[in-house]
Order: structure tokens, then sequence, then C-alpha cells
């Protein structure tokens, strides 16, 4: 078997251009969200939103600045797919259409996936939707198809700052270590490792150097696994998420991803006042 | 000069076991070793390959035209190239789409003077009609000489714009077409 | 500054973000905080329109503080040079330089400049004019050069003689104090202190400095001035001709250095030679060779380059007894730039023109050029979507309002798709200068052409229009050489396509080749003056050195990027050089100024220059070699003289010819700004810059209550310049799908407008309507002593497009840089007020 495979993206130096985004679409042949006519977010320059099943780049972007601007950051960073080892999409789904790959990285079939959507509840990261154009749940593949004919996936190989690195997970954890202990250094007291252990649901393979909280980025400081969870958990597993029916999975993602989505909308409003 | 794809290895895939990311998990009652291996079809993998340039800003970026039964397939950077080794803008991400896209122009549109709609038109008639269109106003406006008495030989009644965008093979015959005709009003987006 | 790289050249930017990695320091000085900010270790804000004030603020700090370059600065400028006593600076004359005059009636300008006073002193009189006349008489080319070379300069090395142009240099800049700096620009004394701390230890032997430009410098009513002012201050630096220095200039297009190169520009003629004009002495072509060609430097060989051109121009119709067809040739009388020419089509004066991907309805005051086009009697538009341009007779605000209609209309418009890229072959040059060969994938689409081929059709149809004419005026089109079919029997198979041009046809007449023999020239310094060399371009001369040999399709990158100068992908102009003046990376004597910024050395064993690039120098010229009093071309120079393409083989931080406005760069207000100047009150703007007068192109005054507000416009990643080629692509439209204005909260505040409220934009010109965007990204300014507030708009958006916005430049005014005429987009003014 190959190594395990994924992503470091080192939030310190991305620009915000998008270029994983397109990349991404344009490799996966993905649509734009209602042909590319959509109005603006107002959320700076983030008018994609959210990850989704025709989106599995998003690059968010936080404005942090005092009232005197003595003070000021513009934070930018490519969220994607982490390809957790404790996988809860892979867990919860009944049709096995979830697979983990030879290189560690978790792939949807497609072909297999009869859109239950028990994934997209699952997902602590709010990761997994469905396409419209093909009625299943998609996300990241991390370029499944690319990686077995030994190409770059695509987002990486278009990031012009080398903020999204693609390379085997011992690897890119050595490198991610190097430059925590260089912004350190640098007095970037701030700069933090997330998902590189197995702290956060076993490793993600797919983890991130940051400058802030992981809530500022909207993400989970501590996500759960759907079979960790008390009551509801075993509800939860395989069979019982056909059973329960799945409106109300999906209610339970769409309050997690409203409450993140209220969180970053209240912080935008207050960045003004927030000491960068 | 299209070559079939090879394939660029970015790293030894070795026959390791994997492990890493993997101990110390099972522990938590979860196995999550099973691998499964899923053929996957490249649908560049028997592409003929073109090297390009990107067609956006200057920097003059690489890229790959991927073609299969002569129809492009795929446009991607190219990761020989020393000025973007791979990387591409969104921009430059999207060329494919400036090839292949529904919106794009197949037919020669003409508006008649005075007319509220376009009408399809041949391409080699419309040709003709420009021809003529360029030595009617040129030979109605030419000035051999300034009332000074300065040899001019040009009209100023006809305006060329554009090249920045365009091949440099182009811009070579465009200007020299122009300037073989006296017309003196050339630019590009150089200046704006 | 003036650039937001990280946004509008983000791959390049990696090499940014590589080197900071490695330890650079990046600052971005720019009114807006970008995403090119949130990467620099020091963001520094100023009022748009200010960058002479700051860089002028630099380089008196550099002179004051001792911390310039002074090896660099004594041997390798023009610093040591005494300029005439009647030279007066702004310093005498409160703000303008000696020479002004009134401009003649009718002109777009005022006052205009005779530089008669700006030059350097001579060792002995000289009479340009008589010399001229001696000149003329002379039986050849090469010894007409030689009567025009003048006596050497007066020098004082020690840089203390009053007129030497370093004190002439010191003294003009000694306004430009801190203070002044913060006054004017609104940037915070201690932040521009910081500036100039680390960008003066920053640069000298052992390490240098870089600027990056783009648009925010050159759309100015003073913007040659500006980039000037950084070349001066490079200078100064020792910063020029010098690895990791330089004024990096990063252009828009993908080949809009290949398009200045082989221009198609009004004002210029391959190779930036000035087109033939009948405004100057160019009667003749020994008037013309006479008036163009610097007798010391590299360009004592004009006279090559321009036979060798009118020979690719006119082929065998081009002898030496008809001056090589000098005659036929056309010769412009006025400004026939964008803006001159629209103003001319709005009042009727131009009939018929031909537009290739580029948008003229979505440009400059665009209202008044789409009422210009309306006054066409034929258009023909060649573009790959449906743009603004083609479709201004039905879809233009002005119509869809019900203002005109298209009944009343009288244009007649053709609309020719395109192809793209990757269903042509050809070469784009970059904005470095590296000549790139793209093969064709695919054949275009239905009836979907390239360019080439449109000209060339069009071309094959007039030569045959006009084969039969007796008039005198047609002789230049019909003995205009066009061979660029393909030989029989060599058309490629693989395609449907028939007509195209032999694109290498076309490469080979710009390289140039043997008159007689058809071979293809090595080099431009195999080119002649008598006819027997064929070449459009010199600079280009080298590209196609032999059969089957395109060096433009040469891609074999260094192992590792090392040395890094890749000297195997592309070809670079002129002889595949990458750093141009790179003499200056060694010391006088010829040895590295550092091992840390070794790149071209004196190998004294091997007796030539030797290093990481082709040397920009004589090849095996050494140090030592002094220069030959009264010779032409580079033997007037000495072998420390890196700047072969200048007549004295220096560095300018004086320039005594070439600029339209002034030889030393001052700091003026743009011709729309809020404030006076506060550095020469009685001299508000340029007093050469170019106002085309219409009346819907009438400006705000000075501090027009109506219009406090600074505006200034720019470009995003996800979109390109009027978005014909983004805002129809699904991709990319989604990305910034709508037309917004970036404003602080607090003049959001002020005005009662909330993120995302629809605003009323108001210049001089006219309104448009945009959605808000608030951000603490944009800050208010204290500008000597008074808050001024700064908008930024995004000018991708028309009415054509998957997704569609007003059109920011129907806002900008037609006013113009005295020596490129480049219009102002990045300073204005105007007010914002809510939508009610």
């Amino acid at each position: 078997m190959p190594e395990p495979m994924g992503f470091f993206t080192d939030t310190s130096v991305c620009i915000g251009c998008k270029a994983c985004e397109v990349a991404c679409k344009a490799w996966n042949q993905l649509p734009a969200r209602n042909g590319g006519k959509v109005t603006l977010s107002g959320v700076s320059y983030d008018n994609t939103v959210a990850l989704s099943g025709i989106q599995w780049r998003h690059v968010k972007f936080i404005e942090q600045f005092s009232p005197d601007r003595s003070t000021g950051r513009w934070l930018m960073m490519s969220d994607v797919c982490k390809h957790c080892v404790q996988a809860a999409c892979l867990e919860v789904c009944p049709t096995g259409a979830i697979i983990r790959t030879e290189f560690d990285t978790v792939v949807i079939q497609s072909d297999v996936c009869n859109g239950c959507r028990a994934c997209i509840a699952a997902c602590p990261f709010g990761v997994i939707e469905i396409n419209p154009e093909t009625n299943t749940a998609m996300k990241c593949t991390l370029c499944y198809d690319r990686m077995q004919a030994g190409m770059v996936p695509a987002c990486a190989q278009a990031c012009p700052t080398q903020s999204i690195q693609f390379g085997p997970i011992s690897e890119l954890r050595q490198r991610a270590q190097a430059r925590l202990e260089q912004l350190q250094a640098q007095g970037v007291t701030q700069a933090r490792l997330y998902g590189h252990d197995e702290s956060i649901l076993g490793g993600l393979n797919s983890f991130y150097l940051l400058l802030d909280e992981p809530e500022v980025y909207g993400l989970p400081s501590n996500p759960q696994l759907p079979s960790q969870k008390a009551a509801p958990a075993s509800a939860l597993s395989a069979a019982g998420a056909v059973a329960l029916g799945l409106l109300g999975l999906a209610g339970l993602r769409k309050q997690r991803m409203d409450r993140l989505a209220a969180e970053e909308r209240e912080r935008r409003q207050q960045a003004p006042e927030t000491e960068g | 000069m299209a070559v079939v794809l090879s394939r660029r290895r970015f790293l030894k895939v070795s026959g390791a076991a994997a492990g890493t990311a993997v101990g110390g998990l099972l522990g938590l009652g979860i196995d999550v070793r099973p691998k499964q291996v899923r053929a996957q079809q490249l649908r560049i993998q028997n592409a003929q390959v073109f090297p390009s340039v990107c067609p956006y800003c200057a920097v003059g970026c690489g890229t790959l035209v991927h073609v299969v039964d002569g129809q492009i397939v795929n446009i991607e950077g190219n990761p020989k190239s020393p000025i973007n080794m791979g990387n591409l803008c969104p921009k430059g991400a999207a060329t494919y789409q400036l090839h292949v896209n529904p919106n794009r122009l197949t037919k020669v549109l003409h508006r008649p003077p005075n007319a509220t709609q376009w009408e399809v038109v041949d391409l080699d008639w419309a040709m003709d009609r420009v021809a003529e269109l360029v030595k009617k106003t040129r030979d109605e406006t030419f000035v051999e000489t300034l009332p000074n008495g300065k040899r001019v030989m040009h009209t100023t009644a006809i305006f060329s714009l554009g090249g920045a965008t365009i091949d440099n093979e182009w811009n070579h015959i465009q200007q020299k077409l122009m300037r073989g005709l006296g017309i003196v009003r050339i630019e590009n987006q150089a200046r704006i | 500054m003036g650039s937001n790289m990280a946004e509008n050249h983000p791959v390049a930017f990696r090499w940014v973000a590589q080197a900071k990695l490695n330890g650079a320091t990046l600052i971005h000085v720019d009114p807006r905080f970008t995403r090119t900010s949130a990467m620099a270790d020091l963001y520094v804000p100023i009022r748009s329109g200010t960058d002479i004030a700051f860089l002028g603020g630099l380089i008196s700090y550099a002179i004051e503080n001792e911390k310039y370059f002074k090896d660099y600065v004594v041997n390798y400028t023009n610093a040591a040079t005494i300029i005439n006593d009647n030279f007066q600076d702004t310093e005498d004359l409160e703000g303008v330089f000696s020479g002004l005059k009134e401009a003649p009636q009718g002109s777009e300008q005022k006052y205009i400049y005779d530089n008669a006073t700006w030059q350097y002193k001579r060792v002995e009189p000289w009479d340009p004019a008589k010399a001229r006349e001696e000149a003329k008489k002379a039986a050849t080319f090469a010894e007409m050069i030689q009567r025009m070379v003048p006596p050497a300069a007066e020098k004082d090395p020690t840089l203390q003689h009053p007129r030497s142009v370093f004190q002439i240099v010191r003294r003009h800049f000694s306004r430009y104090t801190p203070e002044m700096v913060e006054r004017i620009t609104g940037c915070p004394k201690d932040v521009f202190l910081k500036v100039a701390e680390t960008v003066t230890a920053n640069s000298g032997r052992e390490r240098t400095t870089t600027f990056v430009y783009a648009m925010g410098w050159t759309q100015h009513t003073h913007g040659v001035q500006t980039i000037g002012t950084t070349a001066l201050l490079q200078l100064l630096l020792g910063n020029m001709g010098r690895p990791g220095g330089g004024i990096l200039a990063l252009r828009g297009h993908a080949t809009i250095q290949g398009s200045t190169d082989v221009p198609t520009l009004y004002h210029s003629i391959h190779g930036y030679m000035n087109h033939p004009d009948a405004r100057k002495a160019h009667d003749t072509l020994a008037d013309y060779i006479l008036t163009e060609t610097r007798p010391t430097g590299y360009w004592a060989n004009f006279p090559k380059f321009i036979v060798s051109y009118l020979k690719s121009m006119y082929g065998d119709a081009a002898t030496p007894e008809n001056d090589f067809g000098y005659d036929w040739h056309p010769k412009i009388s006025g400004d026939y730039s964008h803006m001159a020419t629209m103003i001319a089509m709005a009042k009727g004066e131009v009939k018929g023109a031909l537009i290739f991907g580029q948008n003229p309805a979505t440009s400059i005051n665009g209202a008044l050029q789409r009422r210009a086009l309306m006054q066409l009697d034929w258009l023909v538009v060649k573009d790959n979507f449906e743009t603004e341009t083609a479709s201004f007779w039905y879809a233009s605000p002005e119509v869809k309002s019900g203002q005109i209609k298209p009944e009343d209309i009288k244009t007649e418009v053709f609309l020719f798709p395109s192809a793209q890229v990757a269903e042509t072959e050809g070469t784009f040059t970059n904005t470095q200068r590296l000549i790139q060969f793209h093969e064709k994938a695919a054949d275009p689409p239905g009836d979907c052409r390239s360019d080439a081929w449109f000209t060339h059709q069009l071309a094959l149809r007039l030569k045959k229009l006009y084969a039969d004419s007796t008039l005198p005026r047609d002789e230049g089109i019909k003995n205009l050489f066009w061979d660029f079919d393909y030989d029989p029997g060599t058309y490629p198979t693989n395609t449907r396509i028939e007509g195209e041009p032999d694109v290498f046809k076309i490469i080979r007449e710009i390289n140039g080749y043997q008159t007689g023999t058809k071979e293809l020239l090595k080099s431009f310094g195999d080119l002649k003056d008598d006819g027997s060399t064929t070449c459009a371009s010199w600079i280009y001369c080298g590209v196609f050195p032999e059969e089957g040999k395109l060096l433009a399709r040469n891609r074999e990158p260094d192992p590792d990027n090392k040395p890094g100068t890749n000297l195997g992908w592309g070809y670079a102009w002129p002889a595949n050089r990458r750093v141009l003046y790179n003499r200056a990376s060694a010391d006088p004597d010829g040895n590295p100024w550092s091992e840390r910024k070794k790149y071209i050395w004196w190998d004294a064993g091997q007796k030539k220059w030797v290093g990481y690039d082709v040397p920009d120098f004589a090849a095996t010229k050494a140090p030592d070699t002094p220069a030959k009093p009264g010779a032409t071309g580079l033997d007037a120079h000495d072998g420390k003289s890196p700047f072969i393409m200048m007549p004295d083989g220096k560095g300018w931080l004086f320039v005594p010819t070439g600029l339209a406005d002034g030889p030393l760069p001052t700091h003026y207000e743009p011709m729309e700004s809020p404030v006076v100047n506060l550095l020469y009150p009685k001299q508000q703007h340029n007093p050469v810059a170019k106002h085309w007068q219409h009346e819907e192109n009438q400006l705000a005054q000075v501090g027009d209550p109506n219009f406090p507000i600074v505006l200034t416009t720019y470009r995003l990643t996800e979109h390109h310049l009027a978005g014909a080629m983004t805002r129809w692509l699904p991709w990319l439209a989604e990305l910034q799908p709508e037309l917004f204005i970036e404003m602080s909260p607090e003049l959001a505040e002020e005005k009662g407008i909330k993120n995302l409220d629809l605003v009323k934009i108001t210049t001089k010109r006219r309104s448009i309507v945009a959605k808000a965007l608030v951000t603490p990204r944009l800050r208010p300014l204290m500008i000597d002593g008074k808050v001024v507030h700064q908008v930024g708009m995004p000018w991708h958006w028309g009415y054509m497009g998957i997704v569609t916005g007003d059109i920011v430049n129907d806002l900008t005014a037609m006013v113009g840089d005295p020596n490129v005429s480049i219009h102002e987009s990045k300073a204005l003014c105007c007010n914002v007020e809510k939508l009610q």
C-alpha cells in the first residue's frame, strides 16, 4: 500500500486568489452555482459562501482590524474536506458508497451513492452536500484519479503560493512543524496547527496552519464523531440513519451550519472592535 | 509538438505500509484500516498535450492543453515552466471555459445601418464587405500633403484598436497593413 | 507601490511569497489594504495620486542621510555632469521648470516645454543646428552620425559643483521632508521613516531592493514621472542592473509587452523607433535619421534599424534611390492616441473602426466613447463573446433608457467570432520581455478565426482591390510586401480552416534575414543600413536565428531552478538578456559588488564578461577600456559605462531629453483633487497635462465640496479588465458577481450607508450605482489636518455577460499624461450617497 497522502494548508501564505476553487471545478467539471449568476454576499471577498456538492474548495476571508487600524489582518483560508482518519461520513454511509482509499483518503463513489444524505448530517465540518446535477452526495476526492496517475491534485498544483501543499502525511507534518516554528520565532504567537495530530478525529489528512482560534475560521475546536455523541449516537449508525429519515439529519446539519454562520457574521460585525 | 501524456510522478508511491495516521485508533473502537482501491479512469489518459501560454495577464504562465479526438478536454498549469511551476490563478485555471463555453460566438453577426437586430452572415461575404468599406473610407479621406506643405500620406478617418491580447505575429501584420494603407490611428491597451 | 501584485499577478507573487519565506521584507504602499497588503510585513496607507511625494521623500532621505550608494552613483549615473547655466528648477520658478510656453491653439494642452535649457554643459561651445547642416552633406549614414557627435559634457566627480546633477537633485527634493510627506500623502511620519530606513538599509553592495508597480503608478497625469522618480531613487541606491533590484512593471495583458514592441500604437514603429512625424524635421529619410539618431551609445545604429524596417515594409520596391520607400510611409501629424481618437470620433472625424479584443464602450468616460461609436459609418469588432462595444447600438444604457433609438444609429456593425489561444499558434511577450510560443491544440469552432487569419485575408482582398491603381497615393499599399501565404505543399493537413497565414513566415520577417539570400539573421549586430538586411523589429532579431530553431519555443528550464535565469526557457529580447544593464551588477573594475549579489563579471583570464545571464555589454570590452573622444556608438563609452543605450552610458538622475514634463519629477496633484498642492501652492497640476475639451468631459474644481471623496479604480483577481474574458465564464462570474464600492465604516456611518446597500456614486461626468462593501480595509486619512475619505471601485462590469453591472469608467475623465497620453483613473473626486 502507498503511504497516507493529504493536504497541508498553510493559511499564513494564502492570498485568497481562489485558484484552488476554479482549478477544482475545472478538473472535476463541476458547475458554478446558478450558472454563475449569483449575488454579492457582502462577506468580504467570499461569494461562493460554503463548501457544497459543487464547491469542493472554498476560500474564507476574515477581516480583523482595530478601530484606529493600528493593527489589522485579513485572514484567508482555503477550506476543503478534511479526509478524517475517523471519518463520520464513512461511518454513517448505509450503502458503502464512501470508501477509504489506498492513499488513506475518503472518497464518495457516485455510482454507489443513493443520495440518502446521512453523510451530510454526520460531517462535523459541513463539507458534504448533494450535487444537484447527479443528485448524489459529493465532496473533494483529493483528486483520486490524478493521484492514481501520479499527478498532484488540481488545487495544490494551481495554488500560487504553496498555501496548499500535497504529499505524504508524514512529510507534510514535518513541514508544518517547521513552518510553525519559523512563524513563532518571528513573533507570530497565534500561529497553530489544526488536525495535524490524532487529537482531532484521529488526525485530519487535510490539516491546517491557522493564525487564530479555529472558530475564527469556522472550524470546530473539538469536532465529534456521531458514534461518540451521547443520545443520538446510536441512532446515527448507518442503518439508523436510513430509518430515522433524512429530514432530521439535514435539519441537524442545517442548525449547526446556521450557528457557525451566525457566529461568523457576528464576528464580522464586531471586527472593527477586535484586536487583531 | 504534441506528445502523448506521460505520467509525471510527483513522488515515489512506495509499497511501505501505511500507519502514521492510523496508529492508536483501534482503541477508539473504530476500524479505519480497510483501504479500498478503485481504479479511476484519468480523463486525460490518452490525450495529446500541447504546451501553451495563459491568455490573461502578462506573467506568461505556461499551460498544457489536453486534446482528445480533436476536442480540448482540459487546460492546466505546466509544471515545467519556470515562471509558474504548474501554478495558475483563478482566471488561468478557467482557461478551459474560455474555449469550451456555450456563450461563445461561432457565426459572424452583421447589423446594417439603423437596424434593430443582428443578422447572421456568411464569413466570406463579411470579409469582402469590410475590405470594400476600408477602401471606400480610405479613398475618401486620404491626405497626401498638409496645407503647410508637409507630406503625410495618411488617413485619420479609420481607427485600428487592440492587440495586447493577440499574438505578436498578428500585431506585426496588423500594423503593417494599416501603415501600408496610410492608417495612422493605431492603438491598443498599452496606453489605456 | 502602485501594484496589487497578489491580486492582479498572483502567480508572479509566488516568487514574492517564496522570497518572504527566505527572509525578504515586503512593504506595500497603497491607498487600500488589499490581498497584497495582507501578505506584507508593513502596510503603508497613502492618498491616491501622491506617490511622487512619497518617493521624493525617500530620495531626500537617502541623500540627506548619506545613504545612497556613492561608488555606484559617481561611476554609473550622470550625477557628476554639469547642467547648462540657464536651467531653472521648480525651486526657482515655484513649481515649473524653465522652458514652459503656451501650447498652440486647439491643443489638448495649455502649456508645453521647450527643453533647450535642460541640456548638459559641453566642454566647448556646440551648435546642433550647424552640426546638422554639415551632417546633411555626408555621403553615408555613418558619416552623417559622426558629424552629429557633440563635445564631451562637463563633469565634477566630487559632486560638489552647484550645477552638477547631484546638487540640482539634492536641492530639488529638499522640500520632500518626512513632515511634508505626511501632510501630502497622509502616511504618518514614523511609518514613512520606517520605510525609508528599511529600503536604504536593504540597498548597497550586499543587498538590493526592488520596486514593483502597475497601473497604480501609470494611470495618472504624472504617471511617467512617478516611474522616473523610482528610477532616480533606484539609481541613487545602486539597485539598477543588479539581481533582486530594478523596477518591475507588471503589465496587464498576455502580450501587452509584445504589442508595444511590435507596436500597434500610433506613436511608434518597431523596436521603439519614433513614428515619422510631420511636426518634426522628418521630411526625408536623412532628416528623420538626423532627428532621431543619438550619435553616441547603441542607438547610433538607428540608421540600420530604420532601413531594415523599411525593407520589411516595401521589399524590393524599397531602394536607396527612393529613400527605401520612406515617402510612402505615413507620417503622423497629431496625437492619435485612444482618447484623442475617441474625441475625434465623437466629432464625426473618424468614419470606420476595426476593434480586436478591446472594449472601448467600457473605457475611460465610457458614455462619451459609446456616443463616439454611434458617429461611425462602420465598425468591425472581433472577439470571443458579444462585448459591450459590439452591442452598444441596442444594449447600452443610453439605448435601454430610450434616450437614443437603434433606428437612429447609422453605424454598420460587424461582429467576427475569434479563435482562442489554444486554437492558434504564435508568440506572446510577457512582462519580463520573454517571448513564448504557444502551440495550436485544436481547430476553433464554426466561423471563429484567428486574428492573423482576419488581417491576412483583409490584406489579400485590399491588395487585389488596389492592384490596378495608378495613383501615387496607392503606391504604398501596392508595394507593401505581403508574403505570408504558406508555400505550396506546406499548408497543415490536420485542420479544416483554410487561408491561415504562415506564422513562421511572419516571425521570419520580424526577426529579419539577409535580403539577397533570405538567410535568417542571428543578431541585431548583423543589421546594415544599405538595404542588404531586411528586419521589421531590430530588438526581436535573434529570436529565430536559424530555420527550425525558433528560440521562443525553447522549453528547457534550469535544473532545480539553478542559477534561475532559465536562459533555455523562451527568449527575452534583446539577445536573450534577462536583466537589462547587467554590467552594473559588477563594480567599475568588473568584479561583483559582493559575493552575495554576483551576477555578471569580467573574467580577466578569458578576457570577456561572464556570469549567469547574457551580458548586456560589449562582450569583450574590458573595464579599463577608455572612451574614444569624438567616436560614435559604443566606442564613445568607456568600459565602466553600463547604460549602453544612453548617449553617455550613464543612468540618468536628471533627464535632459525625452520627457515632456520636466527633467526631474515633481509632485503635482491629480487633475481632480480635494486639496491644494502643498508642495507648490502656485502649481496645482502637472502644467503640461492633457485635458480633452468636451462638454461631457468636465472636471471638478480643486476642493469642490460636491465631490469631496477620492475615488480610485482597480482590478480583482477574479476578473480581467472590463470582463469580456471573464464575465461570460460561470466559474469566474460566481466568484465576483456584482459591482461594489469599497468604503470605510467611518464614511459609511457618515453617509448612513450599510453593507450591501445600493449606493449612487457621482463625479463631475455622471452617476452610477453599486452595492456598498463596507470594510475596515479602507480608512480615512488625515491630509494636512483634514480628514479625507477614499473609496475604491473595481471596473470589471458592463451590460453584457452572465453577470452585469454599471460601468465604472462612466465616472472617469479623459485627461492624460503629457508623455504617453495615459488617463488618470487612479485618483479622481466623487460623492457617494445611499440610493433612496
